[in-house]
């Protein structure tokens, strides 16, 4: 009898386990009406690809990359991309907006996958409209977990910034530039239980990036990016200039509300840029 | 069909009911070891894969670490018993990792105390609902918050417990293979257990810094010891050559992952090209190889 019983106890835990289906009700159920109510969104790789690796090696760093498909002009370029990860705690990555001087609106960053989840990047044009691509990522388990390794080391350099380009910068031209930012953007995801470490989410919030003042790329961010936030996207620079990026963070009471925060710092790094 | 369900559900659930004793070797004068095979924590295991034991005093025992599942650290408790009539004093904890800590709800206790690195509980409360939620799905076991037990002793630098004629030195490591990476000494019989600072077989996973943690190896290959029980794989008597196979994975992870972020290479590139030669070195070279290169490059791009 006890035999029994515990057969039955195993085998349920094994049907409970190992459901990777590619499940999309967080996406159709809460999140297209929280950010897109009523609107149509056509799904399709034909204006931006986004690339993901199905396997989530690390969860706290996970590659995204976006590429665009059409160029920016001043008559049609894409405005805005906004990117989910379904089923983490809280899904909203960031919001990036682009200008017809970004020269191309392609984007590449670091997030937290929590667990098996449709990641998301949906365009939105400067006639309104809007364009959905989309991949399914593994969450890998193991021994890792979507945080940062090292907090203290993180926090020691809390606020460092700099850029990186090519070293030959071709005028008038789209050029990729890479923007590290230190900071252990803390999730504030921790168990009540062990109360000696409560630490508030505190995150990257805002990173404003210009090239002599004109916008570049302007994002809002949120505790899915990972620790040490890191962008790379694309300006044109036709001469000589300043390439700078402005960045915030906050402090929120709950990692999973935007209801209660607090501002925190600003930061700001140029580079002088040469083409 | 019947069998096949049987044999799916791993020898694991249906030993439970029978009060499974931990299978441990005598690798030295009172140290326990039970070495865990090279697997992927899953359904069949049940995360139970790591090298856990215990050291036993004239006073009293010292658990080291105490296995992936509740189940794994009562079967090492039964283990303890049929080997030593002395109670449990201290059950210490190597590092954070789910495989390390998950037995440790067996030996919760009136006169056991925990020990820990002083970051050990700061990353049981920053990773455990994670590990906690993730558990079904990757190891079969429903595990909830009683499961998370953070130490009672933390260890700043260094600590001797006296387990009445044997003392043992615990070290505090900096960040190396974790943040919260503690080893123990035996200077009885001058076994050195090295938890998951140390690897053989199973690929090293990096969870911490590799450049702290090569420096900590650095550090450590200087001395001897007569054994060094590493956190995966066999205990070894032939300290420091056998830590040769790790020093040169994770020494050239550094240079070449350095070569990249210097030639304007990003993280995707470095992922896909860095490190393969050893793929037939290691087991679950596949599984964690990605993962320690992803975690490198964003610790080294900080370099200047
Ligand atoms: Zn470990």
């Amino acid at each position: 009898m006890i035999n029994k019983i515990i057969e039955a106890l195993c085998l349920a835990l094994i049907a409970n386990g190992a459901l990777a289906a590619e499940d999309e009700s967080a996406w159709t159920s809460q999140l297209k009406d929280q950010f897109f109510a009523g609107r149509t969104i056509t799904e399709s790789d034909a204006v931006i690809d986004l690339d993901a690796p199905y396997r989530a090696e690390d969860p706290a760093l996970v590659p995204l990359k976006i590429i665009s498909k059409i160029p920016q002009t001043n008559d049609k370029y894409i405005k805005k991309i906004l990117v989910l990860v379904d089923k983490n705690p809280f899904p909203y990555v960031g919001e990036f907006e682009f200008t017809p001087d970004s020269g191309k609106a392609d984007l590449a960053m670091r997030v937290r996958v929590n667990t098996y989840s449709f990641v998301r990047a949906i365009a939105e044009t400067n006639d309104g409209k809007l364009y959905m691509s989309k991949k399914f990522v593994k969450a890998s388990g193991g021994c890792s977990a979507p945080i940062g390794a090292d907090l203290d080391a993180a926090m020691k350099r809390l606020g460092k910034a700099k850029f990186r380009l090519s070293d030959n910068i071709k005028p008038g031209e789209a050029n990729e530039a890479q923007l590290f930012i230190s900071h252990p953007n803390i999730t504030g995801m921790q168990m009540d239980q062990v109360t000696r470490f409560v630490k508030k989410s505190h995150f990257v919030n805002r990173v404003n990036v210009s090239f002599n003042d004109k916008p570049i790329l302007t994002a809002k961010t949120d505790i899915a990016i990972s620790a040490d936030p890191n962008f790379r996207f694309y300006f044109i620079p036709e001469k000589n200039g300043i390439l700078k990026a402005e960045f915030t963070d906050i402090s929120c009471q709950s990692p999973t509300s935007r209801a209660n925060c607090k501002a925190g710092q600003s930061f700001t790094e140029t580079l002088a840029i040469k083409p | 069909m019947r069998y096949l369900i049987i044999a799916i559900s791993s020898f694991f659930c249906i030993e439970t009911h029978a009060g499974v004793v931990l299978s441990i070797e005598q690798v030295a004068d009172g140290i326990y070891v039970h070495q865990g095979k090279h697997e992927w924590p899953d359904h069949k295991n049940h995360g139970a894969i790591a090298n856990i034991g215990f050291i036993v005093g004239e006073r009293c025992v010292a658990v080291i670490d105490t296995g992936g599942n509740p189940e794994e650290g009562k079967s090492l408790k039964r283990a303890i018993a049929k080997t030593t009539g002395k109670p449990i004093c201290y059950v210490i904890n190597t590092h954070v990792h789910p495989d390390h800590i998950f037995g440790n709800i067996a030996f919760k206790e009136p006169g056991t105390q925990f020990v820990g690195h002083h970051k050990l509980a700061r990353a049981m409360a920053a990773r455990g609902q994670f590990y906690i939620d993730k558990a079904e799905d990757q190891i079969g076991m429903a595990l909830s918050a009683e499961h998370i037990i953070p130490p009672d002793i933390e260890v700043e630098k260094t600590l001797l417990l006296d387990l009445g004629g044997r003392e043992l030195l615990l070290t505090a490591h900096p960040t190396a293979h974790t943040d919260n990476d503690l080893s123990i000494y035996d200077q009885k019989t001058d076994t050195l257990w090295l938890g998951d600072l140390f690897f053989i077989g199973h690929l090293p996973t990096l969870d911490g810094s590799l450049k702290g943690w090569l420096a900590e190896l650095m550090e450590l290959e200087r001395k001897s010891f007569k054994q060094v029980i590493p956190g995966h794989g066999p205990v070894v008597t032939d300290w420091p050559k056998s830590l040769e196979p790790q020093k040169r994975y994770l020494g050239t992870l550094l240079t070449e992952i350095r070569k990249m972020i210097r030639n304007g290479k990003f993280i995707e590139d470095a992922i896909e090209q860095v490190g393969y030669e050893f793929k037939g070195e290691w087991l679950l070279f596949d599984e964690f190889h990605k993962k320690n290169v992803t975690a490198a490059f964003a610790e080294l791009e900080w370099e200047d």
